[in-house]
């Protein structure tokens, strides 16, 4: 059930209790119940919305950082991963494999500010090795949206 | 010198028989005024739809793009691609245990509404009555009609689920009747039927030596119960004509690609007339249906739970307005009683089109059991079902008598 939920709101956070109720048999207040538990639980973070900042010709830039650090002992990637991951800049990030470590998913206001951000901050973390960064230059889809769509598809008002 | 059209003013008018009888016979349109209407009107909710709000899986697309890259761009065998056949047939034996030969005992058609009138043709002489349930898909008695066949109805309703029973059937063989045609999950009801019921009409169908033709187009959208295949049924193989397609399944309605599977002799002939009218379903379509069937089973399954969720929103919601409505458990249609009003279907249709904006299908157009009845299409966006609900609600409201 809390699977079905979780599908649910992932997919429209704004489906309302009363609608989810519905749509998986279960009583307002069990639906209730158990997304409030989920959140207690961490497994809700948060509600939001995708939007597609570029249609307001808003200047945000984001850049995707490679980031090679050197494990520490018993602790691993985790606690520099833990300190990059408190600046407010940090839209994600990730442990992966391959030729980095890290990678950061960084939103800023320009691309100075987000240059400022490797240099001031993230170079200096004790175990950071190495940065690439890439600028991002057009985004095509996020969060699973296209963001620049056709027009949809359109279908005959009636079909019998 | 004559200019070009004149000569068409010397033509007989329909009345003196320029179009043939059995054409006019077909059910045209009361309803034609009413699509006329909805096509000149903006800001409108159709709920008046019969097919998916997907596009098709991109997987399937792209199988199809490939395919005209590398140049499979021409007829392929009248029968269809000797892989597509074979995977239909393992789809088939894989979901239902039904043992077919892909050479000889399938044809791949343009949807399964080709596959319908290949039927027709092939088994009926004129005069030979197909009996087939009211309300039934709008193809189902024109089809037998454009065959030379009479249709003939067997009402079912509301209070039945819309099932229809084997008995109703019985009553109604005469020695001309050939053949029962039936289709569940159902367009318009989305009734489906359980397997006791089916095999009392594989028992009726026997006794009386006749041909049972089933349109399983909706197998895979069911809801808390599981689909009984007809051809499945004991005993019931020889005398089967099993359609199917990929359109609601895997969202193809525009790729047109379907078949029939049925004992040899029946494919044979089937295919006789395809190969003189359609030569071969179209390639890239046969292509992507390889594709749906290899690997769209996720898509068919997310589809279908998210199917159910908008289900289960507008069956509860017509409740919540006032129009009486038994459980759909297939396809993608509710079918509300619209009695309350006092108004018959088509009256109730326009007006609510006029009105609030919202189409919805009037019953009628389905035969004559269907009148007090609306065919309401649930694939459509979450947001667009509440706001019709929202605008039928106001006005059943104004309208209860």
């Amino acid at each position: 059930m809390l699977k079905d939920i979780l599908k649910i709101l992932e997919n429209d956070a704004r489906t309302t209790s009363q609608q989810i109720a519905t749509m998986t048999g279960t009583p307002v207040s069990e639906v209730n119940k158990i997304i409030e538990q989920a959140e207690k639980d961490k497994i809700i973070l948060k509600y939001k919305t995708v939007i597609n900042w570029d249609r307001l010709e808003d200047e945000q830039v984001w850049a995707l950082i490679e980031v090679r650090v050197k494990p520490e002992p018993e602790v691993g990637f985790d606690s520099i991963a833990e300190r990059i991951a408190r600046f407010e800049q940090v839209r994600s990030l990730f442990l992966a494999s391959g030729t980095y470590d890290l990678l950061v998913v960084v939103v800023g206001k320009s691309e100075h500010k987000v240059a400022d951000f490797v240099s001031q901050n993230l170079a200096h973390i004790e175990g950071v090795q190495g940065t690439v960064t890439h600028f991002v230059l057009k985004r095509y889809k996020d969060d699973g949206e296209i963001l620049e769509g056709g027009e949809g598809v359109k279908r005959q008002p009636v079909i019998l | 010198m004559k200019k070009p059209g004149q000569n068409l003013k010397q033509h007989p008018s329909q009345s003196e028989g320029l179009i043939s009888e059995r054409t006019n016979r077909l059910s045209p349109s009361g309803i034609r005024k009413f699509f006329d209407l909805l096509a000149n009107m903006e800001g409108v909710i159709s709920l008046g739809v019969g097919e998916p709000d997907y596009a098709t899986p991109w997987h399937i697309s792209e199988a199809a793009v490939k395919s005209l890259e590398k140049g499979y761009t021409m007829y392929t065998s009248n029968s269809g691609i000797p892989e597509l056949r074979q995977e239909t047939v393992r789809y088939l034996k894989e979901k239902y245990s039904i043992d077919y030969d892909p050479f000889g005992e399938i044809l791949m058609t343009v949807g399964v509404s080709e596959a319908l009138d290949l039927a027709m043709r092939a088994i009926i002489n004129p005069g030979d009555e197909v009996i087939m349930p009211d309300p039934h898909y709008v193809a189902y008695d024109s089809c037998v009609i454009l065959a030379h066949g009479e249709p003939v109805m067997v009402p079912t309703s509301q209070e039945n689920n819309f099932e229809v029973s084997a008995e109703d059937i019985e009553a109604r063989i005469t020695d001309k009747t050939k053949a029962i045609l039936i289709g569940y999950p159902a367009n318009p009801t989305g009734a489906v039927m359980s397997r006791q019921k089916l095999l009392d009409i594989a028992g009726v169908a026997r006794r009386h030596q006749l041909t049972v033709i089933s349109d399983e187009i909706y197998a895979r959208l069911t809801y808390g119960v599981e689909h009984t295949c007809f051809a499945s049924l004991p005993g019931v193989r020889e005398n089967t004509i099993l359609l199917g397609g990929f359109s609601k399944a895997y969202a193809m309605t525009g790729w047109r690609i379907g078949y029939a599977v049925a004992p040899k002799e029946i494919i044979a002939a089937m295919t006789k007339i395809h190969q003189y009218t359609i030569m071969s379903a179209p390639t890239m379509a046969q292509v992507a249906a390889i594709e749906a069937l290899k690997t769209g089973e996720s898509d068919v399954v997310e589809m279908v739970e998210d199917y159910n969720r908008r289900r289960l929103i507008i069956v509860k919601g017509l409740g919540d307005i006032g129009l009486s409505c038994f459980e759909p458990h297939g396809a993608f249609y509710a079918f509300p009683s619209i009695t309350c009003t006092g108004m018959k279907s088509e009256e109730f249709s326009e007006k609510l089109l006029m009105e609030e904006k919202v189409a919805v299908v009037p019953g009628s157009a389905f035969g004559q059991c269907g009148e007090g009845y609306v065919r309401c299409c649930y694939a459509t966006s979450l947001a667009e079902i509440e706001e019709a609900l929202n605008r039928m609600g106001r006005f059943v409201k104004k309208y209860r008598k």
